[in-house]
């Protein structure tokens, strides 16, 4: 993953929170919003070094806090937990199979809120909880699993798009051409 | 974990200071939802009907008709109260000044319930002016203020208590304090009095106790209620009046 890449992953956390603040159809409809940095951490874990994917908790973190009510900063810990776990055991994942990038997010999406929790209880906040608490946690899961996969597939393609292209070896040599005819 | 430790360590002014300059950088992103929408609206009016059109004007023209009326009919009655009060010498009371603000995000997190609008401190919004629906109903109060942004924290959030009063014979009192995460459309009525003669239908309006809030504001009316503590206390299900999921536009009440 280049420089370039990771832009990109910043400006896509970026433009995920905006899109969670701004419009709430989901929230509407299914009483929640899904949340969509835990997807892109599981990216970054997977794709990325571990600077890239620290820059995109703290990004992520921040931006989300900024337009929460969520004192600034506790969203950074949860996120980073979750790409380091997947960073760590990158090499044991088959990192290219639509169904470990659902089962990654699935873990991602469940594990960032209950951090999140954890800490909002620990520092003395007190969010709003109940037993609907828990539709509220399937949706954000099930949510953030589903837009996994696709997270992938639009970052190879960016991936593939705008670096360079991989140099192919033909059989033809130009030493060995037969040229025919006077010369 | 060393910068989350930091960021959370630091003066609160400052984590506020932070915040709003982080929050700051979504503004060009605020004015491009802002013109999308009129774009999507202004495309929409170009498919209505004619005939539509027709409808609704005439709706309206018979609407505004009926408004005329009742404005007419509010200033005989507003005339008579001030003759009244006159002759009781009581007090006038000021016409509150308010102020149109649109909401323009929403907490993306589902841990509260908080909504973001269009005007700050340079519009001359400061920490806890209570905030209204477009009909006049109770939405909240403002948290958290930047110069061109402010933070609302809205009914049923743990942080939003107000104090009410229940329109019944008795008058109960009690605070209205936070709702379950999925019930956005109804608050708990607290602290009441064991005797507390509440019927579902009456009106809950605030009392003006703890002078955040004006008096005499609709917050909703009583559902339902239930004993609580083996019986030493009382709590009211209270549907509010404002749909707290449909704010587009909301009034700022600048002078209680």
């Amino acid at each position: 993953m280049n420089f370039v890449d990771t832009l990109l992953i910043l400006g896509a956390a970026f433009l995920a929170v905006f899109w969670e603040a701004a419009f709430s159809g989901l929230r509407v409809a299914l009483g929640a919003q899904v949340d969509l940095l835990p997807s892109l951490m599981v990216y970054a874990g997977l794709r990325a070094e571990l600077p890239a994917v620290a820059l995109l908790a703290a990004w992520g973190g921040f931006c989300l806090d900024s337009l929460s009510a969520t004192p600034l900063g506790i969203s950074i810990l949860p996120l980073f937990i979750a790409g380091l776990a997947v960073y760590s055991s990158r090499e044991l994942v088959l990192r290219d199979q639509t169904y470990a990038q659902f089962l990654l997010g699935l873990a991602a999406a469940a594990g960032v809120p209950l951090m999140t929790l954890l800490l909002l209880l620990t520092t003395g906040h007190k969010p709003l909880l109940g037993w609907g608490t828990l539709w509220q946690l399937a949706v954000v899961t099930v949510g953030g699993a589903l837009f996994t996969p696709p997270c992938f597939i639009l970052f190879d393609w960016l991936h593939r798009s705008l670096a360079h292209g991989a140099a192919t070896e033909s059989s033809f040599r130009p030493d060995r051409e037969i040229r025919r005819g006077r010369g | 974990m060393v910068l989350t430790l930091i960021v959370l360590n630091l003066p609160s002014h400052t984590k506020a200071r932070l915040k709003l300059g982080i929050g700051s950088l979504f503004l060009p992103l605020l004015g491009l939802a802002g013109s999308s929408q009129q774009l999507a609206g202004a495309a929409l009016d170009r498919v209505v009907p004619r005939r539509e059109l027709l409808r609704q004007n005439e709706a309206l023209r018979q609407e505004n008709q009926g408004l005329r009326f009742k404005v007419m009919e509010a200033g005989a009655m507003e005339r008579e109260n001030a003759r009244l009060r006159q002759l009781l010498g009581w007090q006038a009371q000021q016409p509150r000044k308010i102020k149109l603000a649109s909401v323009v995000l929403r907490d993306p997190s589902n841990w509260w319930r908080t909504i973001q609008i269009d005007l700050g401190s340079r519009d001359g919004m400061r920490i806890n002016l209570p905030v209204l629906s477009p009909e006049g109903a109770l939405v909240g109060r403002i948290s958290a203020v930047s110069l061109t942004r402010s933070q609302v924290v809205l009914l049923g959030d743990p942080n939003c208590h107000v104090a009410a009063v229940v329109e019944n014979e008795s008058r109960d009192n009690g605070v209205v304090g936070a709702s379950g995460p999925l019930d956005s459309g109804f608050v708990e009525l607290g602290y009441l009095s064991t005797n507390a003669r509440l019927k579902p239908g009456q009106l809950v309006k605030t009392s003006g106790l703890g002078g955040i809030f004006p008096k005499d504001i609709l917050i909703g009316q009583v559902v339902d209620t239930q004993p609580i503590e083996y019986g030493f206390g009382t709590v009211a299900r209270v549907k509010l009046a404002a749909n707290l999921n449909a704010l587009e536009e909301v009034w700022v009440i600048l002078e209680p």
